[in-house]
This record gives structure tokens, C-alpha cells and sequence, in this order.
């Protein structure tokens, strides 16, 4: 009955997306000339008008740009013309850098804060101000005082995707189940062992959440940094080909970024997997 | 006095209470147990026993007095206590194995991998559950998961088993089966045990002493009953004994009533002379003497302490 349900459900998504591709495709394609005009007058007003053609792509035109990218993503032909591969490169690894670097703060402050109610208390009124500045707000200070747009950038990253991970952290090493505390202390576990023996694996699925948060949260901000720092990175892609007035490349970027966010995510939903104990 | 291996002494726990004050959940409790000697603590919700057990375990402080074991003033927990938790309290994360290894490896650090395998495996065995090291807590029924609990408190070989309600969350068949279990390792270990209950019938089945606390705020340790049973019992002919009855009666007309009114029928209590109850065989009866009414308790009141 689930293969069935299964089956049933991918053949209703190829419906779906042959639906709209159909649609989409129908709705820009060229209606034939809808007027006689000089073929020198034609030339200049381009396709659109001659034709009836809509300016939008349609699902040919990106299938074989995206093609096209597929077969040499990592071509380098000076700033403004870098292969997809290699902007992405740019994109993921800025964002695992700030990631690290804000897993490496996070997890031990959010220890700290779960197992201190004194530390939980002090570091409240910060979190609660520090967490819903939008991460772009920290742009124009991060460039003035790193002075390199790059590591803005993976600050920026960092900022943004500490908040949920220390919060989580925090709330799932609060939350060990008092009687796994007790078993420890009747054991006479010293601090050390007891933090990484029960409190770890005891809040670990609570931790995980707040990293799989996190990581969505970062793939979702490093297109606008980078839109605004330039220079490499999926999102400055995205604009530069605006500005190219590309539109095809402009939704393969849309598609490869959501494409890219949504392997992030499943990673991070394995690993929380891996660590998830059944009750 | 040299041979009480657990002495609790004057102990008293109190919280702050609304309205300031503070409420005593118990006063100046004394109580005392033997090497070996399985006690039971009964009493309704509310009177403080797990309160006392805490205290003995080191979870909790005494607001007032202190507590000797083997000679000794307690300070915190310790691995010579060993904790029966009534929920169990495994490690969802790790195997059978694993959460009576984790004790293991905390008793003997130094201990090399294989030897606190083969010291866990014993203990795995000896509550039955060989064949069942690498499953995870919830592979296993409410019965199985006591066991492991038990398994784990007797790997330390500690020189007091602590259990809060063990068996409260089991089912009637399960429950008995452990209790034999339990009662057989108890015998065979000599291991000293303090136990809490509310149920009766259990605390008949296993204890030596049971003590009777009466209800709370202020509770009181009302009496220390002796059980007047044979130490080799067994579950299928125990209610034939004649004093079965009369020590069941016992117990039951105290939590039903006698709990609620002690400390008001008792105005001159002192709560280091508990009165030790050992219930006696009724002397034998003349039918035609009417008024001579046959009672089962015979008090005598030695100081317990």
C-alpha cells in the first residue's frame, strides 16, 4: 500500500510538472510576425515585437542554457564571466566557513547558557536584541570594520546562522530529562564525562534541529550578501546576469540555488536522523 | 549502636511556604537499618518517603540533621548508593550493554574495555536478560527495562540498593515476577535495601522492616513493624501463614486510618523511641470466655534507636 501510495504520488508530481512547464511554455512562445515591417526596423526591435514572442524564456531556451552550463561549469573567462560550478563553489563554501565558525561559538555557549540558569539569565536580554536584526543590517559595520567584502560576507553567515543553533542548543541541554542527570550524579560522573556522555547524545536531536535551521537560514542569506559585496558567489550571479538582461540565466540560478538549499537541508536532516533515539 | 549500618539521624526537610514561613514536609525523623536487612518505607502520597530516600541517596540535602552509613556522614551522591529510579532512567541512546557498562566504567575508570564488558554481562545474567545486551531501551517491555535498571544499580556493587517505587509503572504479573527476582538477589547478595512502596502486599513479600509513615505535611515514623514471616517466604503459600493476615490487617488499618490520626492519638511521641511492633501468634482462646477479645499485636516499645 505505501509503494503504492509512492508510486502514485511521483506520477502525480511528473503530472504537475508537465503541467507547468506546458503552461509555461505555451504562454511564451512566438505567435508567427504580426506585422510587416522593414527588415532593418525589424532587426532593432528584436524578436519580441516582430514576433510576438514573449521576453521571457521559455522551458527550451533554459533547458539548453542549462545544458550548456552543465557540460563546463567551471570555465573562467575573467570576473563577469565565471562557469556556474565556480560561483557556487564560491556561495557554499563562504557559507560552510561561516557555519563552522558559528557551530564553534553556538554549541558551547548554548551548553553553557542550558546548563547555567545564572548565564541564562545574564545572556536573555542580549540574545533577545541580537536575534532579530536582520543579518544584511550588520553589513555596512562588518565592511567598515573587516574592510574586506569576502569575510563580510562570511560574518554576516555567522551572525545569522548563530541565533537558532545557540538557542536550540541551549533549550535541549536545559530540557535532559532531570532522572538521566540523577542516574549521572549517583554515578558520581564528573562534569566533563557527564556533558559529553548525557547530556550530548541527550540533547543531540534538539541541536541538530537548530544546525538544519541554521543552515537553511545561511543559504538563504549568502544570495543577498553576495548580491551586495559582488564580485564571485551564486547571488552575485544572479545579478550580474539581471544585468545582462539574461533572464535564462537568471532562473537557472533560482533553480540551481534552490536545487543546492535543499541538499544542504537533507544532509543535515541525515545527520539529525543519525543522532535521533527512539523513546 | 555500632551495628547500625544506616543511620539516619534528626532529619528534617522543609520548604519555603506561600505567604512566607516555611511547611515541614517531616521533623526530626530517626530511622535506622542493619547490614543486610531490607527495609520498607510505606505511607500515603504527600508523607515525604521519597523525600527521605533522596536524602539517603544524596539527591537531596536535609534542611536539618544527617545521615551515617557504614560509619560514616554522607555528602552528595555516591557510587557506594546505588538508585532504582521508578521510571527507569536508562539511557534511550545506548544499548542494555551500554547503560549498565556506563555504571561499570564509572565505579572503575581504569577498567580495561573487555573487563567492563564481562563485569556488565554478570550482572546482564543475573537478572535474566543474556540475549538481550544489544537491544536499545525501547526494544524492551516496562519489565525488561526495570531489569536493566536493577542490572545497572547492582554492577556497582554498592553497599545500599535505593529503590523508589520500582515497580509502580508494571503490570500485577510482571511486578511479581521482579519482586521474586529481586527478593532472590537480595538473598543472595546480602545486600542491604531500602525500598519505597504503597503497596502492601509488596512490602510483605520482601521487607524485613517496614516502616509506617503517617501522612504529611509533618509526617511522623509511626512504627517499625518487624516482619514476623519466615526469611525463606514464597509468593504461592505465603498467605497461608498465620500471621499473614494479621500483619496485612496491620498495615492496612494504619494507611487507612491510624496515618491520619497518629500524631494526635500519640501526644507524647518521641521520635527517637519509635515503637517496634513484632506481631506474635494470639495466645489461644477459650470459646466460652466471651470478653477475652484475641489481639494480634503485641507492642512492645523498645527504643529503635
Amino acid at each position: 500500500m505505501t509503494s503504492s501510495l509512492r508510486a502514485r504520488a511521483a506520477l502525480m508530481s511528473v503530472l504537475i510538472l508537465a503541467v507547468f512547464l506546458g503552461t509555461w511554455h505555451l504562454a511564451t512562445r512566438g505567435s508567427g510576425s504580426v506585422a510587416n515591417l522593414n527588415p532593418e526596423y525589424a532587426k532593432l526591435l528584436g524578436a519580441t515585437a516582430t514576433q510576438g514572442k514573449s521576453a521571457m524564456p521559455g522551458p527550451a531556451d533554459v533547458g539548453a542554457k542549462l545544458w550548456e552550463h552543465i557540460k563546463s561549469p567551471f570555465y573562467d573567462n575573467g570576473p563577469n564571466d565565471k562557469g556556474l560550478g565556480i560561483q557556487l563553489g564560491y556561495s557554499i563554501a563562504r557559507v560552510l566557513l561561516g557555519y563552522l565558525l558559528a557551530v564553534a561559538v553556538a554549541i558551547p555557549l548554548g551548553f553553557l547558557i542550558g546548563m547555567s540558569p545564572l548565564m541564562s539569565k545574564a545572556l536573555d536580554p542580549f540574545i533577545q536584541i541580537l536575534k532579530p536584526i536582520s543579518p544584511l543590517a550588520w553589513m555596512p559595520l562588518a565592511l567598515y570594520t573587516i574592510k574586506d567584502s569576502s569575510i563580510s560576507a562570511i560574518f554576516v553567515i555567522f551572525i545569522c546562522a548563530i541565533w537558532p543553533m545557540l538557542l536550540n542548543t541551549a533549550f535541549g541541554v536545559a530540557a535532559v530529562r532531570k532522572e538521566w542527570i540523577n542516574v549521572a550524579r549517583t554515578l558520581e560522573v564528573g562534569t566533563v564525562r557527564r556533558a559529553f556522555t548525557v547530556i550530548l547524545p541527550a540533547a543531540a536531536p534538539t541541536i541538530l534541529t537548530g544546525m538544519r535551521i541554521s543552515i537553511g537560514i545561511a543559504w538563504l542569506v549568502i544570495v543577498a550578501a553576495e548580491m551586495l559585496v559582488g564580485g564571485t558567489g551564486i547571488g552575485y550571479f544572479v545579478w550580474n546576469e539581471w544585468n545582462n538582461l539574461s533572464i535564462t540565466n537568471v532562473i537557472i540560478a533560482i533553480f540551481v540555488i534552490g536545487l543546492v538549499g535543499m541538499i544542504l537541508d537533507q544532509l543535515l536532516a541525515q545527520a539529525t536522523r543519525l543522532v535521533t533515539f527512539p523513546e | 549502636m555500632t551495628d547500625k549500618f544506616i543511620s539516619i539521624e534528626a532529619i528534617a526537610k522543609r520548604y519555603p511556604a506561600k505567604g512566607g514561613g516555611e511547611t515541614a514536609v517531616f521533623e526530626n525523623l530517626w530511622l535506622s537499618m542493619n547490614r543486610g536487612e531490607f527495609g520498607c518505607i510505606i505511607g500515603h502520597s504527600g508523607c515525604g518517603k521519597t523525600t527521605v530516600l533522596n536524602i539517603l541517596a544524596g539527591l537531596d540535602e536535609p534542611s536539618e540533621g544527617t545521615v551515617i552509613v557504614d560509619g560514616q556522614a554522607i555528602e552528595g551522591t555516591s557510587l557506594d548508593r546505588a538508585v532504582i529510579f521508578q521510571g527507569h532512567a536508562l539511557f534511550p541512546w545506548r544499548t542494555v550493554m551500554g547503560n549498565v557498562a556506563f555504571a561499570v566504567k564509572s565505579k572503575w575508570p581504569k577498567w580495561s574495555a573487555e573487563r567492563i564488558k564481562a563485569h556488565a554481562q554478570k550482572f546482564i545474567q543475573l537478572v535474566g536478560l543474556g540475549g538481550s545486551e544489544h537491544k536499545r531501551p525501547a526494544e524492551l517491555s516496562g519489565g525488561m527495562k526495570q531489569r536493566v535498571g536493577i542490572a545497572r544499580a547492582l554492577s556497582i556493587t554498592p553497599k545500599i540498593m535505593l529503590m523508589d517505587e520500582p515497580f509502580s509503572a508494571l503490570d500485577a504479573l510482571t511486578r511479581g515476577t521482579l519482586q521474586d527476582e529481586v527478593r532472590r538477589i537480595c538473598l543472595e547478595t546480602d545486600q542491604t535495601t531500602f525500598m519505597i512502596t504503597h503497596d502492601v502486599d509488596e512490602a510483605i513479600y520482601l521487607a524485613d522492616k517496614i516502616f509506617l509513615m503517617t501522612n504529611g505535611p509533618g509526617a511522623v515514623l509511626a512504627e517499625i513493624l518487624e516482619n514476623p514471616l519466615p526469611r525463606d517466604r514464597a509468593r504461592i503459600d505465603l498467605h497461608r501463614h498465620p500471621l499473614y493476615y494479621p500483619l496485612r490487617n496491620h498495615i492496612v488499618d494504619f494507611l487507612v486510618s491510624r496515618s491520619k490520626t497518629f500524631t494526635t492519638d500519640v501526644p507524647d511521641y518521641d521520635p527517637r523511641k519509635v515503637p517496634v511492633v513484632k506481631l506474635a501468634l494470639p495466645e489461644p482462646v477459650i470459646a466460652t470466655s466471651a470478653k477475652s477479645v484475641p489481639s494480634a499485636a503485641t507492642a512492645s516499645t523498645q527504643a529503635s534507636a
